[in-house]
C-alpha cells in the first residue's frame, strides 16, 4: 500500500520519479553545474550527484533570482530535474517552476528531508497537492 | 485569485497573446502563495541576462516581442538588472563573441518592451528610489531587500519572467511582503559589535541570513550604535538575501518600518567579535597565490570606486592577478568624467559597466582565464561563486588591494 502524503496545491505537471533527498537548501545558480547536471557546490551536501530526472527534496529554497529563468532554460536542454519537493520555497523557484512547467509542492505537515528518502519512487500531484511513496509502505 | 474585469479580460487575450501569458503565469505563481487579488506596481526591474535566459529564454523573448506593439509595451517604468556583458571589455575578460551576440539579441527584445535598459543591481542609488508604501516588482534579491527594509517599499522577489510579467501588466500577485502581516519581525539580533567596513558588514548579513534561512523569516537587528552608512546596509542586506533568502529586515532606529515582532520576544541572538572573525575564516587563505580580485555584487556607488581608487593610486597590480571593479553604467560614467575610472586602471585593474561578474558567464570566465583563487570584499560573491568552481576568499577593500598587488592573498 503506497504511503500518500498531502500537500499545498503546487505547481506544474504530474509525475513519477527517484528522489533524491538532503538536509540542505537549494539555488540554480548557486550550487548546481547546469551543463555537466550535477551539483557543483563543494559545501552542499549533493555535491557531484547528478539531478537531472530525479526528483529533489530539499529544505529551503535560497538566494538569487536567476533560478526563475534557469529551470526553463534548463528543461530546453532536458537536462533539469523531474520534480521539486521542499519544506517551504522562496517566490523564486514558484516562478522558475511556473515558467518552466517543472513540477513543484512544498508545505508538508512534517520536515520533507525526513519523510522522503533517497531511492523513494515517487507520484508527485501538484494539482491534488499529494505525493504518493510508491516502492515503501512505512 | 479575484480578479477585475480588465483582469479577467488578459487573462481571456482580450489584450492580446503577450498580455495573457503574463497575466496568467502571474495568476499561477499568485494562486501557489494564496494571493487574494493583484496590486498594482510603480516600477519593475527585470533580471534578464542572458547566462541565464539561455538561448531559450531568448527565444522566449523574442517570441513575445514580435507582437504588435500596443500588446508588448510595458505599462509601467522597467528597467534591468546587470546584463552578461560588458561590449566595450568582453573579449579581454575572455568571454565569447557568441555570448555578446546572444546578448545583442536580449537587448533588442527588451527594447521592444519598451524597457529601459539600466543594467543594474543599484537602481536605488543610481536611477529611481521608491517611497515607503511604494508596491514594486523589483528581480534582484539585493534590490528588494534594501528597498523593503531600508525605504520601506513593497516587494516581494520578481524573477525574471515575473517581473516581466509584471511590467505587462502593471501589477503584481498579492503575497508575501506586499502584506502587512508578513512583515512582522520573526526573529530577534543583537549587534555587539561594529563592523569595520563593508565585507565585515556582508559578513553580520551572512551570520544572520544564515540564521534565518528562509524567504519568511523577517529578521530584526537591534544594538546598532552609530548610523550605518548607506553600501554598509547594502552589503548587509545582498548577503543576507544571498545567505539566507532573506527579503526584509528592520533596525529599530533605522529602518522606517515598525519594526514590530510577530511572535515572541525571546532573547536576541547575539552577533560579536568572535562571530564576525570566525565568518571571514571559513574564506581564508593566506598565501594563495591570486588570479582575480572582484569589486562587485552588487555593483559599486561612487563612494566605493572613489575607495578602490584610492586604495590604487601609486600602485600597480600584479601581471598574474587581474582585479575588476563592476558598477552601472550612469556610476561608470561618472567615474570617468571625475577621473576615478583613469585612476583604477592606470593601476592596471578594469572597470566595467552593466555587469556584476557572477551573472557574466562567471565559469566560463574562469575556464579561459584560468582563474581559481578570487578575492572579493562582497559575502555575497563569496556565497555564491564557490558552485562556479572558484575558490573565494573574503577580507577588507584594503586587503584585497594590497593581496592583488602582492599576486597573493594577504
Amino acid at each position: 500500500m503506497p504511503i500518500l502524503l498531502r500537500c499545498h496545491k503546487g505547481i506544474g505537471p504530474a509525475v513519477i520519479g527517484g528522489a533524491l533527498v538532503a538536509a540542505d537548501n537549494f539555488s540554480a545558480s548557486y550550487d548546481l553545474d547546469r551543463v555537466r547536471g550535477i551539483f557543483s557546490r563543494p559545501t552542499h551536501k549533493l555535491a557531484g550527484e547528478s539531478f537531472v530526472a530525479r526528483i529533489l527534496v530539499l529544505d529551503n529554497a535560497k538566494g538569487g533570482v536567476a533560478t526563475a529563468w534557469m529551470l526553463h532554460e534548463m528543461a530546453a536542454r532536458a537536462i533539469v530535474p523531474r520534480a521539486l519537493i521542499f519544506n517551504r520555497v522562496n517566490p523564486i523557484l514558484a516562478q522558475g517552476a511556473a515558467f518552466g512547467n517543472v513540477a513543484l509542492v512544498d508545505r508538508f505537515d512534517g520536515d520533507v528531508t525526513q519523510l522522503f528518502r533517497t531511492g523513494d519512487e515517487l507520484r508527485v500531484d501538484p494539482a491534488g497537492g499529494t505525493v504518493e511513496i510508491l516502492n515503501r509502505d512505512h | 485569485m479575484r480578479l477585475s474585469d480588465e483582469e479577467r479580460a488578459m487573462l481571456a487575450g482580450e489584450f492580446g497573446e503577450v498580455r495573457r501569458w503574463a497575466i496568467a503565469h502571474q495568476v499561477g505563481v499568485g494562486e501557489f502563495f494564496d494571493a487574494a487579488d493583484f496590486v498594482a506596481v510603480s516600477q519593475a526591474h527585470i533580471m534578464a541576462d542572458t547566462e541565464s535566459l539561455g538561448e531559450a529564454g531568448v527565444r522566449f523573448l523574442e517570441r513575445l516581442a514580435a507582437a504588435p506593439e500596443n500588446e508588448r509595451r510595458a505599462r509601467v517604468p522597467t528597467i534591468t538588472d546587470p546584463q552578461g556583458i560588458d561590449f566595450a571589455i568582453y573579449r579581454r575578460l575572455g568571454q565569447s563573441d557568441w555570448m555578446a551576440a546572444l546578448e545583442r539579441r536580449a537587448i533588442n527584445a527588451l527594447r521592444a518592451f519598451g524597457v529601459l535598459m539600466t543594467d543594474t543591481c543599484i537602481n536605488y542609488q543610481t536611477t529611481m528610489a521608491p517611497v515607503r508604501g511604494d508596491h514594486v516588482a523589483y528581480g534582484d534579491t539585493g534590490v528588494v531587500i534594501y528597498s523593503n527594509s531600508l525605504l520601506g517599499a513593497r516587494s516581494n522577489f520578481e524573477g525574471g519572467p515575473s517581473a516581466l510579467g509584471a511590467a505587462l501588466t502593471g501589477r503584481t500577485p498579492r503575497y508575501g511582503y506586499h502584506l502587512e502581516q508578513c512583515r512582522c519581525g520573526t526573529r530577534r539580533f543583537r549587534l555587539k559589535e561594529t563592523p569595520r567596513d563593508f565585507s565585515e558588514w556582508g559578513a553580520v548579513g551572512g551570520i544572520v541570513g544564515e540564521a534565518c534561512g528562509s524567504y519568511w523569516q523577517v529578521p530584526l537587528i537591534e544594538g546598532v550604535e552609530a548610523i550605518p552608512g548607506a553600501d554598509d546596509l547594502k552589503h548587509l542586506g545582498t548577503a543576507m538575501a544571498s545567505f539566507g533568502s532573506v527579503a526584509l529586515f528592520h533596525m529599530p532606529g533605522i529602518t522606517p518600518d515598525a519594526a514590530v515582532l510577530a511572535a515572541s520576544s525571546a532573547e536576541p541572538t547575539g552577533i560579536g567579535r568572535e562571530d564576525i572573525d570566525a565568518f571571514v575564516a571559513r574564506y581564508a587563505a593566506a598565501g594563495d597565490k591570486l588570479d582575480v580580485v572582484v569589486f562587485g555584487a552588487p555593483q559599486l556607488s561612487l563612494f566605493e570606486i572613489e575607495r578602490v581608487a584610492q586604495a590604487l593610486d601609486g600602485r600597480q597590480v600584479h601581471p598574474d592577478t587581474t582585479v575588476l571593479v563592476t558598477t552601472s553604467p550612469e556610476i561608470k560614467h561618472a567615474a570617468d568624467r571625475m577621473g576615478l575610472t583613469q585612476r583604477i586602471e592606470a593601476a592596471g585593474a578594469v572597470v566595467a559597466q552593466g555587469i556584476c561578474f557572477y551573472q557574466s558567464y562567471a565559469r566560463e570566465m574562469a575556464e579561459a582565464n584560468g582563474w581559481t583563487r578570487l578575492m572579493t570584499n562582497s559575502a555575497k560573491l563569496v556565497n555564491i561563486i564557490g558552485g562556479y568552481g572558484y575558490r573565494p576568499s573574503l577580507a577588507s577593500l584594503k586587503r584585497c588591494v594590497d593581496s592583488a598587488i602582492a599576486g597573493r592573498v594577504i
